[in-house]
């Protein structure tokens, strides 16, 4: 086990290694920096405002210069400076990441919640009424796009509530937080929740075709016993890898919920960072997305172990 | 053409009762306090007015700022006539109209409390102007550096009194300074600090611009205007995809829309859902433009610029892009909104307005033929544009009509970031542009767009004549004389093909009902937005 996990360990540190080698070359061949585009948004294309801006920002240096200063950076905990707001980028990245937290949170919970429940139920009443009605439900889950449903869902709470949750800047408590990101999550959520709830079902039903299952039902154990005690827990090993990947594409339906419904998390500021190639911004939070995916994956490679009792890890 | 009447009476309407509404405005008992809140279309580049060229940063910030002087709030054409004092108490030109002298507002004071001088009008124009040594600079871009060309030099006599010397006479130059973007800064304010959390003498205090969430304002309680602003607050949410931004408004919200956020199509679901919604229609002096690279085969030829230009249906641009409201115009916007533009019987004069589409695109058709293309030897072009949806509409239009002409355009949108840099390169063969005008005046818009030096005279019209008559225009003092002047470069300026433009955009802003005093102004959206005058009635 404990060898298992310093590979695993250092498989993480190489991917990241990795990443970060892979992001930061990718946005240099990118056309245009934050020079081009300061200068751009002004309406002028003055090469020696730009010669300045970008020898300010250190952008002429060469480049194996500029990966170094900000591995170094990086290690020792300092992101560097935003180009856009001159601040330091810790300030800019570190208050939106509890915000895409809780909202990937919840999504998570929602589609967990909705998921894990409605494909056990349509994998026990196959072929039922209501399994063809949660079979549409997670076909719908499938096809509508993000950004669709959002609005959908924001002018149907004009209509009938005469009022949108729209983020703020205020300090929230819980339940007003919850009550803000409950739309939103559920948003993003409705996509992982349809993929969660027909991986459930197939996988289910290929558990109940088992012996031990018929096995268990022939020494008297009762439905709800054989399906959630016997059946549900061997089904969800395939549900818990999906959960895994699903929280790493959280990002992408983040990016569409948080502008549609106006939140200001990492996700739509990395679109906006991207946009104004602010390197450091956007260097340092696809690091920590990175760092997010991998601890995720290693989590998920661990939750295997506790739902199956025969792996094991050395 | 009923619309564009209608268009032309409602704004004719809104001018009359605009005029009625301020001079009656005593009548109306304002109310003090309140916040005001509005939604942003997307993240200001920074709150530096001086080194951005976007609305996205004047709308927020003006209120933060004061000039010398303004165009009167409460008159909703920007004009010559109608500037009022504001940090300058009064104005003199000496007799040869060289030096323009300003006597200053004393006892003012900037948000940090330190006092306003004569030193701060100084350092602020040394700056814009190109003079200021790089150590002692105030701004890191200059995109207005043009507007300066002609001010040689600023004095300063005392604490409170400033002389501009300007290389010759420039009737305009005191209309430059009563736009939004000629707000005076504070000397002792470095100016990365003016790029986050500016410091002015204005109505209103930054407390907060949060990149991508939010600007907050509040009242400046020393602001030297006594008993203003009204509102206490004004909170900027920004708010990046419209449809959200007008659903919060249509639920309550917000109280105000962004400037010319509503298009016509959307302007019926706005006031379906918000029957309280007062909406007002105003060109936005943003024109929709067709650049012709003149260095480029076979764009040399002028004869293919003169059929691209006659391929042009200018009406069905204006129905397609904004239900017939946007307004058909040469270089400076057409009245009654602009206040220099050429009447309508001169207009249709030009290449490209004439009301007969059909002759025009006949002799197109020769003219193409004439260079050697036809219907069976088309000639194939790119059209670049910036790839934003107002930019990519016209482009698409563009692509349908010039087939008329035996034309295949192939649509080459362009990554926003670097479109200016691909334009001032020149590479392009034809491109689609906007350009919006800070200052209805002929100065700021021929100096910036059509001057043989200008970097942003992007098809590289050079024509000596008319650098001359743009130079003589400039330099005219009757105002008459000037307008027969600017009426004159206009049409050279058409019949070289220089810059055709297809149209003036024309948009809605909304607001609540129980918002008052806004007065939206009609030929530049870069100005008044001052909020001083607003306040809240509940």
């Amino acid at each position: 086990m404990g060898s298992y996990l310093v590979r695993r360990f250092l498989l993480m540190v190489l991917t990241l290694f990795g990443m970060s080698v892979l992001i930061f070359v990718m946005l240099r061949l990118v056309p245009g920096n934050i020079a081009d585009i300061l200068v751009d948004a002004a309406g002028i294309a003055d090469a020696k405002e730009k010669a300045k801006i970008a020898h300010e920002l250190g952008l002429d240096r060469p480049i194996l210069e500029q990966y170094g200063q900000w591995i170094g950076g990086l290690a020792h905990g300092d992101l560097g400076y935003a180009y856009v707001s001159e601040r330091p980028a810790i300030e800019e990245i570190a208050p939106r990441i509890p915000i895409s937290a809780k909202l990937a949170g919840m999504a998570i919970f929602f589609a967990v919640l909705i998921g894990v429940p409605f494909g056990v139920i349509s994998a026990v009443r196959q072929n039922t009424g209501l399994d063809y009605f949660l079979r549409v439900l997670s076909l719908s889950g499938l096809s509508l796009p993000s950004f669709w449903l959002g609005l959908l869902v924001l002018m149907a709470a004009v209509h009938w509530f005469g009022t949108i949750p729209i983020y703020d800047n205020e300090p929230h408590g819980f339940w007003r937080d919850v009550g803000l990101l409950a739309l939103p999550a559920a948003v993003v959520g409705f996509r992982s929740s349809a993929l969660i709830m027909r991986l459930t079902r197939s996988s289910m039903l290929e558990v109940l075709r088992q012996d031990y299952v018929r096995t268990a039902r022939s020494k008297g154990a009762s439905n709800a016993s054989v399906n959630y005690d016997h059946a549900l827990r061997n089904a969800l090993l395939p549900v818990v890898t999906v959960i895994g990947i699903e929280a790493a594409f959280l990002v992408g339906g983040l990016i569409v919920t948080e502008t549609v419904f106006n939140i200001p998390g990492v996700a739509r500021f990395l679109v906006e960072a991207i946009r104004w190639r602010d390197y450091p911004i956007v260097q340092n939070l696809v690091m920590f997305i990175a760092l997010v995916v991998v601890s995720a994956n290693f989590i998920v490679d661990m939750l295997y172990a506790v739902f199956d009792p025969r792996i094991r890890y050395s | 053409m009923g619309s564009r009447l209608a268009f032309v009476a409602v704004t004719t309407a809104a001018l009359i009762t605009g005029v009625f509404v301020t001079t009656a405005s005593p009548a109306f008992a304002q109310k003090q306090g309140g916040t005001l809140r509005i939604s942003h279309r997307d993240n200001p580049p920074s709150a530096s007015i001086h080194e951005e060229s976007t609305i996205s940063v004047n709308e927020p910030f003006m209120a933060v700022f004061n000039n010398l002087v303004v165009f009167d709030p409460s008159e909703k054409v920007n004009s010559p006539d109608h500037i009022v004092p504001d940090l300058a108490e009064s104005w003199a030109y000496n007799d040869d109209k060289t030096q323009l002298t300003f006597k200053l507002r004393q006892g003012v004071k900037w948000h940090d409390g330190k006092p306003f001088t004569s030193a701060d009008v100084q350092c602020t124009w040394d700056a814009l102007a190109g003079h200021a040594p790089e150590d002692k600079a105030i701004i890191r871009k200059n995109p207005r550096k043009l507007w300066y060309s002609n001010l040689k030099e600023v004095r300063t006599n005392g604490d409170f009194e400033v002389t501009f010397v300007l290389g010759r006479p420039q009737p305009s130059f005191l209309t430059m300074l009563a736009g939004g973007y000629s707000p005076v800064y504070a000397c002792h304010v470095p100016d990365r600090v003016m790029r986050s959390k500016p410091i002015g003498t204005g109505p209103f205090k930054v407390v907060e611009f949060k990149r991508n969430e939010s600007i907050k304002l509040v009242r400046n309680p020393d602001y030297w205007k006594k008993g203003k602003p009204y509102l206490d607050a004004i909170d900027w949410t920004i708010v990046p995809n419209r449809s959200t931004r007008l659903l919060g408004f249509q639920s309550g919200q917000f109280d105000m829309t962004f400037d010319s956020d509503v298009t016509f199509p959307l302007l019926n679901d706005v006031k379906a859902n918000k029957p309280n919604a007062v909406c007002e229609a105003r060109p936005t002096n943003v024109s929709s433009n067709l650049l012709v690279n003149r260095d480029k085969e076979p764009f040399n030829n002028p004869d293919i610029r003169k059929a691209m230009v006659l391929a042009l249906d200018i009406k069905a641009f204006s129905q397609i892009l904004s239900e017939g409201h946007d307004l058909d115009g040469a270089v400076m916007l057409p009245p009654p909104a602009g206040f220099w533009g050429m009447p309508k019987e001169q207009l249709a004069s030009l290449p490209g307005h004439s009301p007969d589409l059909e002759k025009s695109r006949s002799e197109a058709r020769e003219l193409m033929k004439k260079a050697g293309y036809g219907p069976d030897k088309p000639l194939k072009i790119k059209i670049a544009t910036r790839n934003i949806a107002i930019y990519r509409d016209p482009a698409v239009i563009l692509i349908d009509q010039l087939k008329q002409i035996y034309i295949e355009g192939e649509l080459e949108p362009i990554d926003t970031t670097v479109w200016y840099t691909k334009l001032a390169r020149g590479d392009y063969q034809v491109g689609m542009n906007l350009t919006g005008v800070g200052i209805d005046d002929p100065d700021v818009n021929f100096y910036e767009n059509y001057y043989s030096t200008s970097d942003r005279n992007y098809t590289r019209y050079k024509n000596p004549d008319v650098d001359k008559l743009i130079d003589q225009q400039s330099a005219e003092q009757d105002r008459e004389k000037r307008k027969q002047l600017v009426w004159k470069i206009e049409k050279v300026l058409a019949d070289d093909v220089a810059r055709p433009i297809i149209g003036y955009n024309v948009a809605n802003t909304c607001w609540d009902s129980k918002l008052k005093g806004v007065v939206l102004q009609v030929n530049s959206i870069y100005n008044g937005w001052r909020f001083e005058d607003v306040w809240l009635d509940r």
